[in-house]
């Protein structure tokens, strides 16, 4: 006896969530800017009127050049900094080291503390109970303290400062994933699979996982804006990233001297830059929170 | 028992809700009446709309639902022209409701007795002692032991039955003319759930207040109810009294719903089953929404039937029903 | 129904029970040995209990909350371990096993749960889903599935082309029936259902327990059926076991249970349960709440509620006694005479 209505088309959870994230205009706009800001930075060496770190086309002449004023190869649109460096190329340039850092800082931190995480909420017991402890050790210092402590006794340099980023946020997501985790674990596809004697290791990655990681997804995208952010402040304060590979937060300090003296945009447009871009992220972040949120979904 | 007006009368009841899918009629032309003391049953399996009409009764439709059609009257008055405000003035001390999960009329981090009082001074003027007397004597009137220390208590503090007997309680407190009780029994334990239909047919019976009891389980409506009311995708198809539809029902669906019933199938054989699924709102067949089911089911059924009254009063939205009553 | 002659138990229960601890955290010890009453918290979810379900019964495990019954089918089907007794599962005790026939007797024992929207992984097709295990346990060839999975899916009365889709794409009774092409997959001889249709409309229910009973007959398959309801209970089931408060009060084949019910919790049930022919009844329920689990009372756990209680009964816990053939009933009044 065969049930008589067919259900419509097989519908992808991906189209679904597609469509529910399209919803908010606002969302949208924000993507679309952090996209482009990502394709400016990856082609920034293609598209930048000037290569700013390379000795040969700057002219110490060009210094402190206001917005829009030519000089003598070109215009510069956002002006240039003390060196004579073109501010806007500076920008993109400036773009790729704080999202790559950013970016990169926060995968490894959700593979790491994603996999404690789930493995602590699946065993329970001790193991759960040791992992949590770090955990929590970890998240009652404030960041930019436990930063600038590994910042400095590792060194400075781009991986040091993303093995201090790591450090530091990889206990928001085994906490995050933990708590999902908790409530998924007691739900009967687990324990089926677990009649189906099914191995712990496969419940795990292949039924628990992929259940956990919606939550992942918005706290990983809200991370990235706070690496980017962790990233800036510490370059700020001088220990960050080393000045041949400048982010956004560098820019920012080598104008800083400058804010008072009337040369405003040596600073400023690092900062809307870097602005914009965490704005676009955060934004982005909102409408996956509420789009994978299970509960506001009928 | 039945005195001049009835506590609630709906006339062609029409909710829908505008989705980004299409419109979906949850309540469509839905009628029936509740006299001062009685108790309908309104019957129901999932996507026949019984919920919604309760919420449309009082005004408790969400967008993207409205409702579109038809009336609500209410001890005469139209509830359908009523303004929110209008509502909350009634809602709590005219009109009650009673939820399926006790924990959307409990507030959990309130103690009992100052949910209890604010209830009653939302809609009365008395002194907070007064209310305090009242609330009282609502949990004893529910069957609650020691009722003084169970005031002072957080509702987590009470096991399941008895966080819906102070549901039950609150909504009676005011002593409303009607309650409109939505599945409240149904996560409940057999035992526990005979104490409540006991302690609430004893207090219909003293105080005279009307019930709308909303459920799927017609054993349980069997024993309480006056008047049975049954829905199917959000029509009314056979309403009457509940003597006269559960021992001869007359339309096919209320016919197969009895025949599901375990009790009413020999042991070890196969129950009479229903085939098929309630078909979805946002695609109803033309014409009667049982056809696809029903055993007989014929090109007739493919125009929407009308509702015909029966010799003994109730009323059946059925083609060959309307046949045998022309041929009677 | 299988001849009295040819009972053969498939399972049987001996002793087992189940007890949640909730051990005191690191301030509680403190207090504990400072001298306060504090103790760990143990909930006795299932307490001593022995049963036995012959080849090709129905036996239904009835009662209401914190009885214990779905934690003993738990533990029935290996999902989880008891806390002392034993299971054995023809003849073989499971915890003793190697563990290939550990592994066996997994796959033996299956289970139906209540919840159709909790019990399939959101995120894995329909054809995953069926179609995980048998190919982790090699039982058909990758192959070879698509057939064997068409042949499943038929047999519980879904079409072959739903393979593709999502769970979230399909009601209730579709998803329990695909819940049940799930267990059906591994080739189970014993269905464990735990409370299978409670979350189901009365009419999809009747389609379900119809399915059941069919795939009974057709794979010749022995249940354990879990359920609250009596009325389905009485219709489907060869013998019914009542359980309070983690304890078995009384087990009887189905007509003389409910002819002659003996314990008085078993007779308040059947009076409480409302039936579609009691009309405008004086509904006459038995006082009391169900205690809590934490704190059960002393001997007989029922005797609180219980109208014809005697000083015995808050004592001395009562034994599974036989009071007739078939009949067993663990009540102190049964020993007056």
């Amino acid at each position: 006896m065969t049930v008589t209505t067919t259900p419509p088309k097989a519908i992808t959870p991906f189209r679904r969530f597609v469509e529910d994230f399209a919803e908010k205009r606002l969302a949208v706009a924000g993507l679309f800017v952090f996209v482009a800001l990502v394709l400016a930075a990856i082609f920034a060496p293609w598209i930048t009127p000037q290569n700013p770190y390379d000795l040969t086309q700057i002219d110490f002449m060009d210094g402190r050049l206001a917005p829009g004023s030519s000089g003598a190869t070109m215009t510069f649109w956002l002006g240039t900094d003390d060196q004579g460096r073109d501010l806007l190329s500076g920008i993109f340039y400036g773009l790729r080291t704080s999202l790559s850092v950013g970016a990169i800082s926060t995968v490894i931190a959700l593979v790491i503390g994603g996999s404690l995480g789930l493995i602590g909420a699946y065993f329970g017991g001790k193991v759960d109970t040791i992992i949590m402890r770090i955990a929590d050790l970890q998240l009652s210092f404030p960041a930019i303290l436990i930063a600038l402590i590994l910042v400095s006794a590792l060194g400075q340099g781009i991986d040091k400062i993303i093995i201090a980023l790591v450090a530091v946020q990889w206990a928001y997501y085994a906490r995050t994933i933990r708590s999902t985790a908790l409530v998924e674990r007691r739900k009967e596809y687990i324990e089926a699979a677990t009649c189906l004697a099914i191995s712990h290791r496969r419940i795990v990655f292949k039924h628990l996982m992929p259940n956990c990681t919606p939550p992942l997804i918005v706290v990983g995208t809200v991370q990235v804006a706070h690496a980017i952010s962790l990233e800036a402040t510490l370059s700020f304060l001088g220990i960050g990233v080393p000045i041949t590979e400048p982010s956004l937060g560098l820019l920012i300090k080598n104008g800083f001297d400058y804010m008072l003296s009337g040369d405003y945009w040596v600073s400023f447009y690092p900062g809307l830059a870097l602005l914009i871009t965490i704005v676009s992220i955060n934004l982005v972040g909102d409408q996956l929170r509420d789009v994978l949120n299970p509960r506001l979904q009928k | 028992m039945s005195s001049s007006s009835p506590t609630l009368q709906v006339e062609n009841l029409q909710t829908q809700f505008f989705t980004k899918a299409g419109v979906v009629t949850a309540v469509d032309d839905v009628s029936f009446t509740v006299n001062r003391g009685e108790v309908l049953g309104l019957v129901g399996e999932s996507g026949s709309g019984k919920t919604v009409t309760g919420f449309s009764i009082l005004g408790l439709v969400d967008h993207p639902g409205k409702v579109t059609g038809g009336k609500i009257l209410f001890n005469g008055e139209d509830l359908t022209t009523y303004s929110e405000n209008q509502y909350r003035a009634i809602r709590g001390s005219r009109i009650s409701m009673v939820f399926q999960d006790p924990m959307m009329t409990l507030n959990p981090v309130l103690r009992v007795d100052t949910q209890m009082v604010e209830a009653i001074r939302a809609h009365e003027k008395i002194s907070k002692a007064d209310a305090l007397v009242r609330a009282r004597d609502a949990l004893g009137q529910v069957g609650i032991p020691s009722p003084d220390e169970r005031l002072k208590s957080y509702p987590h503090q009470f096991s399941g039955g008895m966080r819906q007997r102070v549901a039950f309680a609150i909504a009676l407190l005011n002593k409303p003319d009607l309650i409109i009780a939505d599945e409240p029994t149904t996560a409940l334990d057999v035992t526990i759930q005979a104490q409540i239909l006991f302690e609430t047919q004893k207090l219909c019976r003293e105080t005279g207040t009307s019930l709308v009891w909303i459920t799927h389980d017609l054993t349980v409506v069997a024993g309480l109810a006056d008047n049975i009311c049954v829905m199917y995708a959000g029509k009314v198809v056979e309403t009457g009294k509940i003597d006269d539809v559960l021992d001869d029902p007359k339309h096919p669906y209320t016919e197969g719903l009895i025949g599901s019933v375990p009790s009413r199938n020999k042991r070890g054989q196969p129950l009479t089953q229903i085939p098929g699924m309630t078909p979805s709102l946002l695609n109803l067949p033309k014409g009667c929404p049982f056809q696809k089911r029903c055993q007989y089911a014929a090109p007739q059924c493919e125009v929407s039937p009308k509702i015909t009254k029966c010799e003994d009063g109730r009323l059946v939205r059925c083609h060959r029903v309307e046949e045998a009553m022309a041929h009677a | 129904m299988p001849d009295q002659n040819e009972l053969k138990p498939v399972l049987q229960l001996q002793n087992l029970t189940k007890k949640f601890v909730k051990p005191l955290d690191f301030a509680g010890k403190i207090a504990q040995k400072l001298g306060s009453n504090l103790r760990d918290e143990v909930v006795h979810a299932v307490d001593n209990v022995s049963l036995t379900v012959n080849k090709g019964e129905v036996v239904s495990l009835v009662g209401e909350s914190g009885c214990g019954k779905s934690t003993l089918g738990r533990m029935v089907a290996g999902i989880l371990p008891q806390t002392s007794g034993d299971i054995f599962y023809e003849g073989q005790n499971v915890a003793n096993q190697s563990s290939e026939d550990a592994r066996r007797t997994a796959l033996k024992i299956q289970m139906i749960f209540q919840d159709p929207f909790a019990s399939l992984n959101p995120r894995l097709r329909v054809k995953d889903i069926l179609g995980e295990a048998p190919l982790y346990h090699k039982l058909v060839s990758s192959s070879g599935l698509d057939a064997y999975l068409d042949d499943v899916m038929l047999r519980c009365g879904l079409d072959p082309d739903f393979k593709q889709r999502y769970p979230h794409q399909f009601s209730g009774g579709q998803r329990q029936r695909i819940g049940i092409a799930r267990a059906l997959a591994v080739q189970p001889d014993f269905i464990v259902c735990d409370e299978a249709v409670a979350a189901l409309d009365v009419s999809i229910q009747a389609q379900v327990l119809n399915l059941f009973m069919q795939l009974r007959a057709e794979l010749d398959l022995t249940y354990l059926f879990i359920s609250h309801d009596l009325g389905v209970v009485e219709h489907i089931s060869d013998r019914i076991v009542i359980m309070y408060l983690g304890r078995v009060v009384e087990t009887a084949d189905t007509d003389e249970l409910f002819s002659r019910a003996n314990h008085p919790y078993t007779q308040a049930l059947l009076r409480e349960i409302p039936r579609l022919e009691t009309r405008h009844s004086d509904f006459t329920p038995i006082e009391g709440e169900i205690p809590s689990p934490l704190d059960p009372p002393n001997g007989c756990h029922f005797h609180p509620r219980c109208p014809f209680a005697t000083d015995r009964c808050r004592t001395e816990i009562p034994t599974l006694k036989e009071i007739s053939p078939g009949h067993h009933s663990a009540c102190h009044l049964n020993e007056s005479n």
